[in-house]
């Protein structure tokens, strides 16, 4: 007979008898019982987040809400409307489309098409064009030279891609021109400095404007992004072997400038967004007057007959809203419109036929139960 | 009676039972033995005293007790529970290292859930889950014998020559899926298999082609390789945690003899054919056949928690030939020739030859990996499948993959949405096609299609591959362009956001069960909103509605009926006790008795006296159940606790030591029962366990007077057809009155009958048992065969009544599950009248309700029945219709009571259309004395024929067959045992968490989940839309203004987190309202918030916004000198604002989470466009910032946003205003209560239940 160890072990015992006693109803079916001892309770230690409790702000569509959105709404847009389609008013704009004008035949038919052709493509023929535009209005500097392409697909796929950043940038990549076949190099295998099919394409008709008395000088500094003169082209990258070899695209480039000094080149490399575009030419630092009339000497340099391409000289003052355009005046005053419109169909219905809201005569089931 | 409900042990485990695990002793030995014992009784207490070590004496030498008497064997036992604490510490150890295991694997396989193929209806079970196999009644390889190809030899002792043909699987087990080599490629290729994965890499590869190459190589790459990169971590990080869990479990160790002495060894290193020694208390290193135990007859008790998370004690038996030796001295040699390792943990087939004998083996002789030794000091045990080859690893499975129904239904929308797709791109195609067409003259121009030299004739192409492949290419290129219309994400986005919402289901504190301290499990993560439509629920009756928790009430005894034990003050009631040797004993559940009862139980000499004596001696004895004692913290008082696998056995044994027949020992060889203080020894010469055939078992008992018993209990439709109605006619017609009685009053019962044999009856039986036991083939037929034959002509003893409580909250339950409109069935294996009761306290049936009942027994009589209930409940819903016009009464609800003889005849029939057809007008149905395979019948003809979204819920093994064929299975972890946890999606611990789970988190999960999969379709269309109105004005060759990187990020940064923090945050309405008005819930069964409409409504309005967001710049840039890059960002933050403002003004309830997810994303999106704009080797350079230098370009955003916006803002208030649905009013009764709430500072709780009626 041996006495236990009572005082070490009795204590222990007495714990978990007690908590036996406590579980007897557990341990009574033989389950869990060792385990509900055991381990500590699983319950999920309460937080408001994991109960999904958490503060909440839940708006709902009341009719005062409903009606304040919808007239700030009317109030904000007609405004703005009105300001941008006012804005838009006081744009001067004169537009000349000059490329049937100043090419010799004008026919329809595969003759003359063939001879607007050979004239364009001739480097010999004298394709200076002169045009006379009146001034309709008063136009404060500055004014903006464009040119304007219709029908110009400067955002095909395969013109878009056939661009070197990289060569644009630095010397050193000069030879990295896998993305701009096909105008990539030359036959000797140099590459093409600027390569690509987009400066291959450069737009080259200049434009010389005078009133009758004495030319109006065309600012062309500052007309690409200060941008792309800092940071996307080099300005240690000379153009090399450039509209060296046939098909000539277009302008050729300074050889002695850099790519960041090209400001045309620039301009033209931001591919404009769709095929209508305008890209500035320059702009004029005086004003003009209205019936003013003005002469541009044009260089009709730019093959753009070998598709059905249109050319235009645009002269336009801008505004805050940028050119002459009424679409965002309109929409914003159809919009703003409409919304005045709805808060007031929304008034009158909620005064004809008011609906008080959470009311649970409405829910379904006590709707069905009324109505049977 | 009909327990259809196995008594002792669930029935997939019958085939494991075919075997029985006591060993005939021969008879000779037997009435030896009685002798010895029956001089024992006589002076049993100076005896006992005599024989008595005190414990302290044991705890030291543990281990020598293999020749200590049986009487002392008992403390054995008891020792267990002397030194609880180390017990415990080791057991939660080991038990927490195995679970995590389990979970990780769990989590695992639902990661890869979308590969695995969903459970279709009509396959069979068994075949996914391994456990099912044990659930047909006749195992067919328990019948055969073993084939010598099929069998793996193992030579007990020898594990050289064990291994030696085939190298057997080590004991190291892996749970890690990969290795450091393997990684790569398997990880890659189990990823793969998901459908939308292979469309994202075809795309990429695609991309990859130079003529095709729309976005860069990178950004094109981009996505997919972060989708796999993230994926990879994921499981690289669960990989690593499972490895050193694996490490852990291997580097334990293990006693091994070696060169005949025991060493520790490593658990890795164990090898098929050793023998292994295990202590108490420690887990099982593999499975082993068992060779001998502490316990002199040869018992060890196994828990097997880790296992099936059963945690009542099981007994396993060594052979006696076995038994006996011991292996540090004589060499044990022989062989075991067993099955093939398999999945089935409860059968085992095998045949061991040893000493030139051959001894069959069943599971009952093996002991499994996972399992622990318990209230047995030490066992030995040849190992037969170690490491991966073990059970418990073979059944480390993951949770049954099933796909959802939303996810079914969007599929059909997401080919709408590729018709869509390939519309556009054929359009696009077309386009390009008639372009080439038209300028083919000018195409010798261009330079891009031709490289012409002006001044020679030759045409020199460049790409250009003629006019019909380009026209093909621009085709692939435009799906290219277009891909994300198929909404990719939106998988990524989906599985998330269920991860999201089980976080919550399971943190939910109101569906945490107290008593089980069990959470809710959420264990299949696929199918969370699914839970927002059920429409019919099948519910099982015990242990899911009521607790299974046992009592007994009342009994019949020789045609008198006990049943005043509710009338005794609790107080007052000592209980019974015994004393022995100064310790007293006492059961450890208290039972109400019946004092006229007990008082009879006292006297032995009446006539009634003898009966109630036998009654109680039958209770006491023909059961499975284990004695434990357990200590208390006084000294001298021992509590003792029955384990055993039956709650019912449970509570009749405890009702027995109540009456003063206690059951103190159980060993295989014999049972101790203290009868009024007098301790009284039987031996079990054998005992036919229950199965769902007998419906009963019985028990021949050898008694101290050489006399022989058979006692028999069982349900009473089988148990009467046994029982010699002649014997005592008055008895029995009392008896089933008395049944009738009881089973009406919801209480389940039994009937208890004896039969005592002669000597000549009795050696017949054992021959025949003993031929049966050792036969290799057709055993459990065999054994049956002779129970039979045992069974019959019984006398009756009388009947007992148990009362299965109902859960809480039961009945309020199913009355918010009514309301909400989901049609409760109950399947149970009770009997028509149980069911019945349990139905009214549950208010399942209400007195207002028509019953019919449908009970035949033959096909023709089932369909005149089923014909007669269809014209009633015409009958029934007519009278109602002519009535409602006036009256507006409501519909007559009828309530279907059908049983299982009538289900034999009409599932698999013809007449199934027209037991559905009735079923479908009834409010409940009620089926009783269904067995599993028919409940999984039943939910399977509603599943195919309703078509409505059904959910099986039940505890017990026998409702895994209706778990997995429901669309939503739910487990109770109760006390039946883990097997229905184990099949289930969703596992919780009490029948009422239904209502919250259903009606708050299924409404929850599918309204979030309906809005996003809309919206997901909507978000990722209006990009593709802006992008295709864009490629109109290329000349369709497919460029796009939005750079390649922001069309990458779009659907991973720009947009990807509002939609997932709303997945999983917004509520459209408070868990009080949901509650209060469960009839919301019916916004789920009926679709309301993603069908066919919606999704059109929705393409719609998307084309509105992409027409809105693509075409005001386009018109206000018209003829300027903007440049792709610059209008490019415009529409790629126009579309962003958009899609982030569409889904704020569908946000109900903003959280702080919600305003930093949707502001943020703009805010992200805004700084991503700079970021990307001032990388100077992109064409847009510094673009953003010369466009957002302009005002026109913040007006276009303004403009774009109100006019995009308004129709749909528009739409949304008048809807809201004249047509509101319910969750429209009830969200401003909502707000209007809590402003009214607010001003008059008032605090009520509402009323959870109390909804408004009909």
């Amino acid at each position: 007979m041996v006495t236990i160890r009572a005082d070490e072990i009795s204590n222990i015992i007495r714990e978990r008898i007690e908590q036996y006693n406590r579980e007897v109803k557990i341990v009574n079916t033989g389950d869990e019982a060792s385990q509900t001892i055991s381990k500590k309770s699983k319950k999920p230690q309460y937080s408001r987040f994991t109960q999904q409790e958490l503060p909440a702000c839940k708006p709902i569509l009341t009719p005062g809400l409903v009606i304040t959105t919808l007239i700030s709404i009317g109030i904000i847009f007609v405004p703005i409307g009105l300001g941008s389609l006012s804005a838009s008013e006081h744009v001067v704009e004169i537009v000349d489309r000059y490329d049937d004008a100043c090419i010799p035949s004008n026919g329809d038919d595969e003759a003359a098409k063939r001879e607007r052709l050979s004239f364009i493509q001739n480097a010999k023929t004298n394709k200076t064009c002169i045009r006379n535009l009146v001034v309709p209005k008063k136009m404060k500097h500055p004014i903006h030279v464009y040119y304007q392409l219709d029908n110009f697909y400067q955002n095909h796929r395969r013109y878009v891609k056939s661009r070197s950043d990289r060569q644009y940038r630095s010397p050193g990549s000069e030879g990295d021109t896998k993305t701009c076949a096909p105008e990539s190099e030359v036959d000797d295998h140099r590459p093409i400095v600027p390569c690509g099919l987009i400066a291959w394409s450069l737009f080259n008709d200049t434009y010389g404007i005078s009133t009758k008395d004495n030319p109006i000088p065309i600012n062309k500094k500052d007309i690409a992004w200060q941008s792309d003169k800092n940071s996307k082209f080099g300005s240690n990258v000379y153009p090399k072997n450039f509209q060296k070899q046939d098909p000539v695209g277009g302008g050729k480039l300074n050889e002695s400038l850099p790519l960041s000094e090209q400001e045309d080149l620039l301009v033209w490399m931001r591919t404009a967004a769709l095929p209508n575009f305008r890209k500035l030419y320059g702009r004029i630092e005086t004003d003009l007057e209205a019936d003013e009339k003005i002469t541009v000497v044009i260089q009709n340099n730019y093959n753009t007959y070998s598709f059905d391409s249109k050319k235009q000289l645009v002269l336009s003052t801008t505004t805050w809203i940028g050119g002459k355009n009424d679409f965002l005046g309109k929409a914003y005053i159809s919009v703003g419109g409409t919304c005045l419109f709805l808060a007031i169909a929304f008034i009158l219905t909620y005064v004809i036929k008011p609906r008080p809201l959470g009311d649970p005569a409405y829910l379904s089931w006590n709707l069905n139960s009324a109505t049977r | 009676m009909s327990q259809q409900r196995p008594l002792l042990i669930p029935s997939q485990r019958t085939p494991g039972k075919e075997e029985l695990p006591y060993t005939p002793v021969l008879l000779k030995s037997i009435s030896e033995n009685s002798k010895t014992f029956s001089r024992m009784d006589s002076n049993s207490n100076s005896q006992f005293e005599n024989e008595n070590s005190p414990l302290p004496d044991f705890i030291r030498n543990t281990s020598s007790q293999r020749s200590t008497s049986s009487i002392q064997s008992i403390y054995s036992k008891a020792s267990s529970g002397h030194s609880p604490l180390p017990e415990f510490i080791r057991s939660t150890s080991s038990q927490r290292s195995t679970s995590s295991i389990q979970s990780i694997h769990s989590k695992a396989s639902s990661g890869h859930s979308v590969r695995e193929v969903s459970f279709e209806l009509g396959s069979k079970p068994s075949v996914r889950h391994g456990s099912m196999g044990a659930d047909s009644e006749r195992f067919g390889s328990s019948y055969k014998e073993i084939n010598d190809q099929d069998a793996r030899l193992v030579y007990p002792n020898d594990p050289e020559k064990t291994n030696e043909k085939f190298e057997f699987a080590r004991n190291s087990i892996r749970t890690g899926k990969y290795s450091i080599l393997t990684f790569l490629p398997r990880n890659l290729f189990e990823q793969f298999h998901r459908v939308a994965y292979i469309y994202f890499l075809a795309i990429a590869i695609l991309n990859q082609v130079p003529q095709l190459a729309v976005f860069g190589r990178e950004a094109s790459i981009l996505p997919l390789a972060f989708v796999l990169l993230v994926t990879a971590v994921k499981d690289a990080y669960e990989d690593y945690r499972r490895h050193r869990s694996d490490n852990i479990e291997n580097n334990r160790l293990g006693w091994v003899l070696v060169n005949d002495q025991f060493q520790q060894k490593k658990w890795k290193d164990i090898r098929v054919g050793e023998i292994i020694k295990v202590s108490a208390n420690e887990t099982l290193p593999c499975d082993m056949v068992l060779l001998s135990t502490s316990d002199t007859t040869g018992v060890a008790y196994i828990q097997t928690t880790n296992l099936d998370g059963e945690s009542n004690l099981k007994t396993r038996y060594a052979k006696q030939e076995t038994q006996m030796k011991n292996p540090e001295k004589e060499k044990i040699t022989g062989l075991i020739k067993c099955e093939k390792p398999n999945r089935n943990i409860y059968g085992f087939q095998a045949n061991m030859e040893i000493d030139g004998k051959r001894v069959s083996l069943g599971p009952s002789n093996i002991i499994l990996r996972g399992c622990e030794l318990k209230n047995t000091n030490w066992a030995l045990g040849i190992a037969v499948y170690a490491g991966r080859e073990t059970k418990a690893m073979l059944n480390n499975s993951g949770a049954p993959s099933k796909r959802s129904r939303l996810e079914t239904k969007m599929n059909r929308e997401i080919i709408y949405l590729s018709i869509f797709l390939v519309v556009l791109c054929t359009i696009i195609s077309v386009c390009h096609g008639v372009w080439l067409r038209r300028h083919k003259e000018d195409l010798v121009l261009m330079q891009f299609y031709r490289k012409k030299d002006y001044s020679e004739p030759d045409v020199e192409d460049y790409n250009y591959y003629g006019w019909g492949m380009e026209v093909f290419f621009v085709f692939l290129m435009s799906v290219i362009v277009f891909q994300i219309m198929i909404p990719i994400s939106l998988y990524i986005s989906m599985e998330l956001v269920r991860v999201g919402q089980a976080y919550f289901m399971i943190r939910d504190n109101r569906m945490f069960d107290e008593a089980t301290n069990s959470r809710f499990q959420c264990r299949a993560l696929n199918i969370n909103e699914d839970l927002g439509q059920i429409k019919y629920v099948f519910s099982d009756k015990t242990g899911t509605l009521t607790e299974n928790k046992m009592e007994f009430q009342c009994a019949s005894i020789g045609g008198v009926d006990y049943s005043g034990g509710k009338a005794m003050d609790e107080d007052e009631q000592t209980g019974y006790s015994t004393r022995v040797d100064g310790q007293v004993f006492k059961p450890k559940m208290r039972v109400k008795v019946d004092p006229e009862l007990l008082s009879l139980s006292k006297q032995k000499h009446t006539d009634e006296g003898r009966h109630v004596h036998d009654f109680f001696v039958a209770l006491a004895t023909c059961n499975t159940i284990v004695p434990l004692a357990v200590e208390t913290s006084d000294p001298d008082l021992k509590l003792i606790d029955y384990q055993g696998e039956s709650p019912d056995e449970q509570s009749l044994v405890y009702a027995a030591a109540a009456y003063g027949y206690m059951l103190i020992e159980r060993t295989s060889g014999h049972i101790v029962i203290d009868i009024q203080g007098e301790r009284q020894r039987f031996n079990v010469l054998g005992l036919h366990e229950f199965d769902s055939d007998r419906k009963r078992m019985s028990v021949i008992l050898g008694c101290s007077d050489d006399t022989f018993k058979v006692f028999v209990k069982g349900a009473d439709t089988t148990m009467f057809n046994v029982i010699d109605r002649s014997l005592n006619s008055n008895i029995v017609k009392a008896t089933e009155d008395h049944l009738h009685s009881y089973s009406s009053n919801g209480l389940r019962t039994l009937v208890v009958g004896k039969r005592d044999l002669s000597a000549s009856e009795f050696e017949q039986w054992q021959s025949s048992y003993e031929k049966a036991s050792t036969a290799v083939m057709g055993r459990a037929a065999l054994l049956r065969k002779v129970a039979y034959n045992i069974e019959n002509s019984l006398s009756i003893l009388g009947a007992s009544a148990i009362e299965d409580k109902l859960q809480q909250g039961v009945p309020e339950a199913i009355e918010s599950l009514r309301n909400a409109g989901i049609k409760v069935w109950v399947l149970t294996g009770d009997k028509q009248e149980t069911a019945i009761s349990i139905g009214y306290s549950s208010k399942l049936l209400t007195s207002k309700m028509t019953q019919i009942v449908v009970n035949n027994n033959s096909k023709e009589s089932c369909k005149k029945g089923l014909e007669d209930a269809l014209v009633m409940c015409k009958k029934l819903t007519n009278d109602s219709d002519t009535t409602r016009g006036n009256s507006g009464a409501r519909t007559t609800e009828i309530a279907l009571v059908i049983d299982g003889t009538s289900l034999v005849h009409i599932l698999d029939t013809e007449l199934e259309e027209k037991l559905f057809e009735v079923a479908s007008k009834c409010t409940v149905v009620l089926c009783c004395r269904v067995a599993p395979l028919q409940k999984a019948g039943i939910v399977a003809l509603m599943k195919k024929r309703a078509n409505e979204m059904t959910l099986a819920i039940g505890d017990g093994a026998n409702d895994v067959s209706m778990i997995q064929m429901a669309d939503v299975g739910i487990g109770i972890s109760g006390q039946e045992g883990r097997q229905a946890v184990m099949a289930s999606d969703f596992a919780m611990g009490q029948f009422r968490f239904l209502v919250p789970l259903l009606l708050v988190h299924g409404h929850w999960n599918y309204q979030r989940m309906s809005y996003m999969i809309l919206y997901n379709f909507y978000r990722n269309a209006l990009l593709v839309l802006v992008l295709f109105w864009y490629a109109l004005f290329t000349g369709f060759t497919l460029t796009t203004a939005i750079t390649d990187w922001s069309s990458v990020l779009y659907s991973v940064i720009y947009t990807s987190l509002p939609t997932i923090v709303v997945g999983i945050l917004d509520k459209d309405l408070s868990r009080t309202t949901l509650l209060r008005y469960p009839q919301l819930y019916g916004t789920g069964q009926r679709q309301e918030s993603y069908n066919g409409k919606l999704f059109w409504v929705m393409i719609m309005d998307t084309l509105w916004q992409s027409v809105a967001a693509f075409f005001a710049p386009l018109l206000a840039y018209w003829e300027s000198d903007i440049d792709g890059s610059s209008i490019g960002d415009l529409w790629i933050i126009a579309v962003v604002i958009l899609v982030n403002l569409h889904l704020a003004m569908d946000i109900i309830r903003w959280y702080w989470i919600t305003h930093a997810a949707v502001w943020g994303s703009i805010v992200a999106t805004f700084i991503c466009v700079m970021v990307i704009d001032a990388l100077p080797f992109l064409p847009g350079y510094w673009a953003f910032f010369h466009v957002a230098d302009t005002k026109l370009f913040w007006a276009c955003l303004l403009g774009i946003t109100i006019a995009a916006l308004v129709p749909r803002f528009v739409v949304k208030i008048f809807i809201q205003y004249f047509r509101p649905d319910d969750i429209q009013i009830s969200r401003e009764a909502e707000n209007v209560k809590n402003s009214r709430e607010s001003r008059d500072a008032e605090i009520e709780m509402n009323p959870i239940f109390n909804p408004p009626r009909r």
